[in-house]
């Protein structure tokens, strides 16, 4: 419990206006990006990729098939990189820690009672400590929303902290829900409270609940990003996750941190895509920059 | 790569690759013909029509002299008499249908044609202009038989031959905003493309024979200004409607005085792009880009002065000065492209000098750091910060990429500066606050006034300015007006 003279009070986030962000989003989608453009950019989203299964029906075959896709995402071509990271829930940590060994692959954890939250703040830390001590090089957290859609930003701000330090040497991804937040405002404020308690990264969605991660979304908290490296010189991660199946949207969020933060985010350290179907699409589209074909999906090797 | 703290570097670590629209498949003619009662005519005196980002030659076009404009004039009267008045209106409406429908049916070949001929970026064209040309005829074409909506009790009756004289800024859109309007209510049209932009109205003559309108109806001649001065003096036209420059709309006024010719006029502005602390401010930004950037600033309506309250001018100077650096200045043909061509070697020379006076005058120059293309006339868009309401460039009407930044700190003086100008086109309003977007536009000297956006034009929404910005509207049921005679109205 915070003593009354440390309470946290919620950073003074501007309004964000609807209409202009799509407007902007929409421009930004007219960018052609083509040739080498296309190449160097799927590439890019290729590093970025945090290859994810997060069902119930997980089973450390589903985990180790995953992984060995990660590593070696196509046999044909030896320019493809690896993935950033692969993500599951906690009990497959050291599962994937096993199948990843001796790679570059981050094994990334969901903890925190993903993807609802709802449990007590300390069974939470509780799980992200176990998760850690597993193995798990990155967290993926959940803020409470239910808090935050009550106006008790200071708890939101608390419980993030305290998720901060039970990572310990983990990277914490912060995941709003922006699908259960709704407007714009309330994502821009939730980012900047997470990133005031000490996020890594900030996150869209759990990709459980619809709309997960969307362009418009993701504009207001990559400019919320900038506004805060502005203010403290401390860089701050991006993560959209859920709903990016193909190549073309996914050079669309590519544009966007091109031309909201610059070259220093692109890279996997401070931009990730959190998706799976997403992989054999960006290498169906490189080949055909290779061939000038489309293939058929059963050229791609199930991850 | 070297970055210092807190700042942002936007450069070559992923470029776009060239992204070219390919032009091969445009044609037109090494030599325009006017377009006059029906009929695509040989002229002469011919003058050179440059594509101002390779500063090619792309064709020539004719110098209509006043026999020409005379020859135009009584097509025209003809038309009236014996096609256009005794047509009802909605046939007349199928023929504006027809026009709009062609437009789109060419959208692509008119968006290379505009961007090659005016310097405007094909994204621009593609996704602005001809659009918007198109849904001009066709939502005028709607009214042609609903004048008498449009008035009630009134028996509106068409004043018979407009003369139309336009600017190079917007050449196929500023077209359609004339001869929609005049052909919808019953009018005839002798028309008169600018000079450096010809091409797209030759176009649309093309477009216009094809669509079978009765000839004489529409008429498209080229020339310089003594050619528009023959149609303004002509004594058998009714109508003139000017879009161009504040200076050329007076002696217009002038020659007209003492005539029963009716006239408007869309003049220059210097618009205000107000911005209060509260306003919702990376978007905001983009209402400033938008607003003074795109076109190159070759807008009548820009938003060419910012006035930010001083509370918030620091945060809004550096968001302003990194979304600048993703601006990129290039081949209009190229579609990443955001800043075109200046229209022509003129039009730079006067924004090089009018920025120039800004510096002298001790103002603050802020450009991005980017390559210009070797040939062409382009200009790096640019703001002044350290200038007043005194400045050259706060003044003058610029018609380039360049923003005059000033500061305000209260709403009262935010509107006693907007409206200490004798312009009065347009302005811009940004704020979360929903009232005071009602009690700014009510105080703002402005025709159009833009709430938490800026440069949105539709048909259906009238266009024009206060003081010397003109009069008359152009655009929804007031751009019936000015081709109207109401009995005495």
């Amino acid at each position: 419990m915070l003593p009354s003279s440390s309470r946290y009070i919620p950073p003074n986030s501007p309004t964000i206006d609807e209409v202009s962000i799509n407007e902007r989003v929409d421009k930004l989608g007219t960018r052609s990006i083509k040739t080498t453009a296309k190449i160097q950019g799927l590439k890019l989203c290729i590093a970025m990729m945090d290859l994810t299964t997060l069902e119930g029906s997980d089973t450390p075959g589903k985990v180790e098939m995953l992984c060995q896709k990660a590593r070696q995402p196509i046999l044909t071509r030896d320019d493809v990189p690896q993935v950033a990271a692969v993500c599951v829930y906690p009990p497959m940590v050291p599962i994937a820690k096993a199948a990843l060994a001796g790679s570059n692959v981050k094994v990334a954890a969901v903890a925190t009672y993903f993807p609802s939250g709802q449990a007590s703040l300390s069974e939470r830390l509780d799980e992200v400590r176990r998760t850690v001590d597993a193995g798990a090089d990155e967290i993926d957290m959940v803020i409470s929303r239910g808090d935050f859609l009550a106006g008790r930003y200071d708890k939101v701000h608390d419980e993030i902290t305290r998720t901060v330090e039970a990572c310990g040497e983990a990277h914490l991804k912060v995941i709003l829900e922006t699908g259960e937040l709704q407007t714009l405002d309330k994502v821009r404020l939730a980012s900047d409270i997470a990133m005031d308690a000490g996020a890594h990264f900030i996150k869209t969605s759990t990709g459980k609940v619809q709309p997960a991660a969307t362009l418009p979304v993701t504009l207001v908290m990559l400019e919320a990003i900038r506004d805060y490296y502005q203010r403290t010189g401390r860089m701050v991660g991006m993560k959209p996750a859920g709903g990016i199946r193909d190549s073309k949207l996914a050079l669309k969020y590519l544009v966007l941190v091109k031309e909201t933060l610059g070259d220093a985010w692109l890279s996997p350290d401070w931009f990730r895509f959190g998706a799976s179907a997403l992989l054999n699409d960006v290498l169906m589209q490189l080949e055909t920059q290779r061939t000038g074909r489309y293939q058929s999906d059963r050229y791609f090797s199930l991850s | 790569m070297s970055q210092k703290p807190s700042e942002l570097l936007f450069g070559d670590l992923w470029s776009y690759a060239p992204a070219p629209e390919s032009p091969s498949h445009v044609k037109y003619d090494k030599r325009l013909s006017h377009f006059i009662d029906g009929k695509f005519e040989l002229g002469e005196n011919h003058f050179p029509v440059i594509n101002p980002a390779t500063e090619e030659v792309m064709t020539e076009a004719p110098m209509a002299d006043a026999a020409t404009v005379d020859r135009a004039v009584k097509a025209a009267r003809v038309a009236y008499e014996k096609y256009w008045r005794p047509m009802p209106g909605k046939e007349r409406a199928k023929y504006l249908y027809r026009i709009a429908r062609m437009i789109q049916e060419k959208a692509r070949e008119l968006a290379i044609l505009e961007s090659m001929n005016g310097g405007k970026p094909i994204r621009e064209s593609r996704d602005v202009d001809v659009p918007l040309a198109a849904a001009h005829f066709a939502y005028y074409a709607g009214w042609a038989d609903k004048l008498k909506y449009a008035f009630p009790g009134l028996e509106p009756r068409p004043l018979g031959v407009a003369g139309q004289i336009i600017p190079w800024n917007f050449p196929l859109l500023m077209a359609a905003w004339k001869i929609a309007p005049a052909l919808a209510t019953g009018n005839t049209v002798v028309l008169k493309p600018a000079e450096t932009t010809p091409l797209t109205c030759w176009k649309l003559a093309e477009i216009i024979q094809e669509a079978d309108l009765p000839p004489g109806v529409v008429n498209i001649i080229h020339g310089m200004g003594q050619t528009g001065a023959a149609m303004v003096n002509h004594p058998d036209v009714d109508k003139i409607a000017f879009t161009g420059s504040t200076d050329v709309g007076k002696i217009i006024q002038r020659a007209i005085a003492g005539t029963k010719k009716k006239l408007t006029l869309e003049l220059g502005g210097k618009g205000a792009n107000i911005i209060f602390e509260d306003a919702a401010l990376d978007q905001a930004v983009e209402g400033i880009v938008n607003g003074i950037w795109f076109n190159q600033g070759h807008v009548c309506c820009a938003g060419s002065r910012l006035l930010v309250e001083e509370s918030v001018v620091d945060q809004v100077v550096m968001k302003l000065t990194h979304r600048m650096q993703t601006l990129r200045v290039g081949d209009p043909l190229d579609k990443n492209t955001d800043i075109g061509a200046i229209n022509s070697r003129a039009q730079l020379d006067k924004i090089t000098e009018l920025v120039q006076a800004g510096v002298d005058e001790g103002g603050t120059k802020h450009q991005p750091v980017c390559e210009l293309p070797g040939k062409g006339f382009f200009f790096r868009p640019t703001f002044f910060t350290g200038v007043s309401q005194s400045s050259r460039v706060s003044q003058e009407e610029i018609f380039g990429p360049v923003l005059a930044v000033l500061t305000f700190r209260t709403a009262a003086e935010a509107v006693e500066k907007a409206n200490n100008t004798p312009y009065g086109l347009s302005a811009g309003v940004w704020t979360e606050k929903g009232s005071k977007i009602f009690s700014m536009a009510n105080a703002l000297k402005a025709g159009v006034v833009w709430g938490n956006t800026f440069n949105k034009f539709d048909p259906g929404s009238p266009f024009g300015g206060y003081k010397e910005s003109g009069f008359g509207r152009e655009g929804g049921r007031h751009g019936l007006l000015p081709y109207l005679d109401l009995g005495g109205f």
